[in-house]
């Protein structure tokens, strides 16, 4: 079982099938590689290492190539290659790493995949760094290091957060002769602002609001404000009341015209609507600020909390810079690792402006960036924000919820019917574990 | 793979005789030593891999690797699920759809083959061209042309009075959709083929017929067909062979099934493969799936081998 070829086995479909898999034939790594505590120590500044580095975020490699100059400023002779994997292929490619033992020293890592491959064994925890006071927890929003623990080992810290607001085009609502809602507006405003702008520039082809596929930055939100579960205590919560009211709300908007219809918005998206000066309101989270500058609406955007249900919530997120449990280079790759999410470093990713750091006390460098729009409210929203809803192979029912939900938006089901549907069916995926 | 046109078979035929059969062993190592970087390539490349997967496909597979027996659970998950006879369906219907690109390239390459047709090079290039271009990139540009509200297809349609539906986001029409981009980017490589063909032709053929007052769909009927037909032959193995392996312009097309829900209407064998394999972690189901392709493809392939026999006209 030593030769390379048992290994690494190679699976293809078939002769000639286009599509490869690289893929590892035996697992290298036991599953409780990750779980006993690594030491660490500061290397010396002299240590020398070759780091790589995976990420999915073109916009973001210069505020990180910032950093990195900085870090070598203390160890000249870490060299840090980045690499930048587009996000619809970026776990694709992990995964494949993965198997066969060949992940980068150091990786971008979300709340959906983390506990796949921390519970696998293949994240090395921060429980040194931690302990040796180079890394703390303490820092950062609390729903968002407790996303990247897992049965009480801490395997990394967010280097950025988000939230979720509704970017507004003050344009549009001047044109409608609308006037713009305060912000402690309900889900009743909203719902007749969107109505009211759709109706009155119909002929324009404007809508006023727009619904979306994607949880974390539509249903999710409305779920966790009708006071429902996305998942509690590994089952689905879609079947209750609370829950099928945070569906409706999409699907209320779209029959009622205030939205352009689902089949619309799967051709073009409710961004491209919002950029494109057709939208007048879009439930966004905050790292959209970096797909408006330079747009022709770029003046005209403001941003209001989300309207408020039964409660106020939105949904909270932040990657994480993640170290691999088979690095050669562990101890450099915890260096680098702490020193992106310490002070100095996420100030500096502030300024750079394209996402909201995680560090305590650099936040606000990211409203500044667009002063007229009250980016604050993005950061006002971590009070009131609750952690993006992830299990142990959160992929495995997302794809439930994509396949299932289009029918209670589109207005093909009842919603009762649909989310009934989909909570058995996700409680099924979850019990295989 | 049949021979290509022109080419005259390299097997001598009915051989029988001890004199031309010699014993392997009199040559020596030497021929095997000619072709073992070659045996080499396909054995690690293509036939390893087949085993791998067959047995993948009896097992179930962790997501990082370590694989436990599980029998013919995975087929009988495989054949339980209505996705898989969906996705035939889809893939043959695709299928189908592509291999319309042989008559439309016939005609094209017959027309190019037009003697003293001016700018005959630029029209070869301009019918190449999307079959060199990349999948994703061609995809994008369709996606804009399909799109509902702002697309050109239905732009045009409009002029007709024809209210044009959402392509890419309508289940039925999205398949449709996705064939006639595969429709559009295949036609090249075809009109290639058969220009190459058109030119084996004796222009004395023509000229007799001609003579004999053929008229020009006769002479395209009873001498250009039959002698281009190991051409069409070949073009329809591969053309059968590339369809049930539709996944790139799908995937591109229709965006992933996080953005674009009618894909789990319209997807094909190989997206069911990719779904199972790396968005839902059930590799030994993936296997199962790349094991139907491999049979799938395999009988297609003898089944038109069989048919072959039948149409092929060969000298």
């Amino acid at each position: 079982m030593n030769n390379n070829l048992s290994r690494r086995g190679i699976l293809t479909g078939a002769l000639g099938l286009g599509v490869m898999i690289t893929t590892a034939a035996c697992g290298g790594g036991g599953s409780d590689a990750g779980a006993e505590a690594a030491d660490y120590t500061e290397p010396a500044a002299d240590i020398t290492a070759d780091l790589t580095f995976s990420l999915w975020d073109q916009t973001q490699v210069e505020a990180l190539q910032q950093n990195i100059a900085s870090f070598q400023e203390k160890y000249p002779n870490i060299k840090v290659t980045i690499s930048v994997t587009p996000f619809a292929q970026y776990f694709t490619k992990l995964q494949t790493q993965a198997s066969s033992d060949t992940l980068p020293d150091l990786f971008w890592m979300n709340g959906p995949n983390f506990q796949l491959y921390a519970g696998n064994g293949k994240i090395a925890p921060i429980t040194g760094p931690i302990e040796a006071g180079v890394i703390d927890p303490g820092k950062y929003p609390e729903a968002l290091t407790t996303l990247y623990s897992l049965d009480d080992v801490q395997y990394g810290v967010p280097k950025d957060m988000d939230t979720i607001g509704v970017w507004v085009n003050k344009a549009v609502f001047e044109k409608a002769k609308v006037d713009l809602p305060g912000e402690d507006w309900t889900w009743q405003e909203f719902q007749s602002t969107a109505e009211a702008i759709s109706k009155a520039l119909s002929k324009d082809g404007i809508y006023g609001g727009a619904g979306g596929m994607d949880g974390q930055t539509t249903y999710y939100n409305t779920i966790f404000e009708s006071g429902g579960e996305v998942i509690a205590d590994g089952k689905s919560g879609y079947a209750s009341a609370q829950s099928q009211q945070g569906i409706s709300f999409w699907s209320d908007l779209i029959a009622s015209g205030g939205s352009p219809s689902y089949a619309q918005l799967l051709d073009t998206t409710a961004d491209q609507w919002f950029v494109s000066g057709k939208l007048g309101m879009y439930w966004g989270g905050s790292w959209f600020r970096s797909a408006l500058s330079g747009t022709d609406i770029e003046d005209s955007i403001t941003v209001l909390p989300l309207p408020r249900g039964a409660r106020q919530a939105t949904v909270i997120h932040g990657v994480a810079n993640l170290v691999a449990a088979n690095s050669r280079n562990k101890q450099a790759a915890h260096t680098l690792q702490a020193y992106l999410s310490g002070a100095q470093a996420q100030q500096q990713l502030g300024e750079a402006g394209s996402v909201i750091p995680a560090y305590d006390g650099t936040q606000r460098t990211f409203a500044e960036s667009m002063p007229d729009a009250n980016l604050q409210v993005f950061l006002d929203a971590v009070d009131y924000a609750v952690p993006l809803p992830v299990s142990a192979d959160t992929a495995a029912w997302n794809t439930l919820e994509t396949q299932l939900l289009p029918d209670a938006f589109s207005g093909a089901k009842p919603v009762a019917e649909v989310t009934a549907d989909l909570a058995s069916q996700m409680d099924a995926v979850l019990a295989k574990g | 793979m049949t021979s290509p046109p022109g080419s005259a078979p390299v097997v001598p035929k009915e051989s029988g005789t001890t004199k031309t059969r010699r014993p392997l062993r009199r040559d020596g190592i030497w021929p095997w030593l000619f072709v073992a970087p070659l045996v080499g390539g396909v054995a690690v490349f293509y036939l390893w891999p087949i085993i791998q997967t067959a047995w993948f496909s009896l097992t179930e597979f962790g997501v990082f690797g370590g694989t436990t027996f599980t029998g013919l659970s995975n087929y009988q998950e495989l054949f339980a699920d209505p996705d898989l006879y969906k996705s035939i369906g889809n893939t043959l219907l695709y299928t189908v759809i592509v291999l319309l690109n042989i008559p439309i390239a016939l005609v094209v390459a017959s027309l190019l083959n037009t003697p003293g047709l001016r700018f005959a090079a630029v029209y070869r290039v301009l019918y190449f061209l999307p079959y060199v271009a990349m999948p994703t990139a061609v995809a994008m540009v369709w996606r804009l042309i399909f799109n509902g509200d702002f697309g050109l297809l239905n732009y045009v349609l409009g002029w007709f009075g024809i209210d044009g539906p959402y392509w890419i986001s309508t289940p039925g029409a999205a398949v449709v959709a996705v064939s006639i981009v595969g429709l559009w980017s295949s036609v090249g490589f075809s009109v290639i083929v058969l220009g190459a063909a058109l030119k084996q032709i004796p222009p004395e053929l023509y000229e007799a017929a001609e003579l004999d007052g053929a008229s020009r769909w006769r002479r395209f009927r009873a001498i250009t067909v039959p002698l281009v037909t190991p051409s069409i032959a070949f073009l329809s193995v591969v053309t059968v062979i590339a369809g049930f392996q539709l996944f790139d312009l799908l995937f591109a097309v229709l965006g992933n099934s996080y953005s674009n829900p009618t894909i789990y209407d319209s997807m094909s064998l190989v997206y069911m493969f990719y779904e199972a394999g790396f968005v839902t972690n059930e590799k030994g189901l993936a296997a199962a799936v790349a094991m139907v392709v491999l049979v799938l493809v395999a009988l297609a392939t003898l089944v038109q081998f069989r048919l072959q026999k039948k149409w092929v006209h060969v000298d």
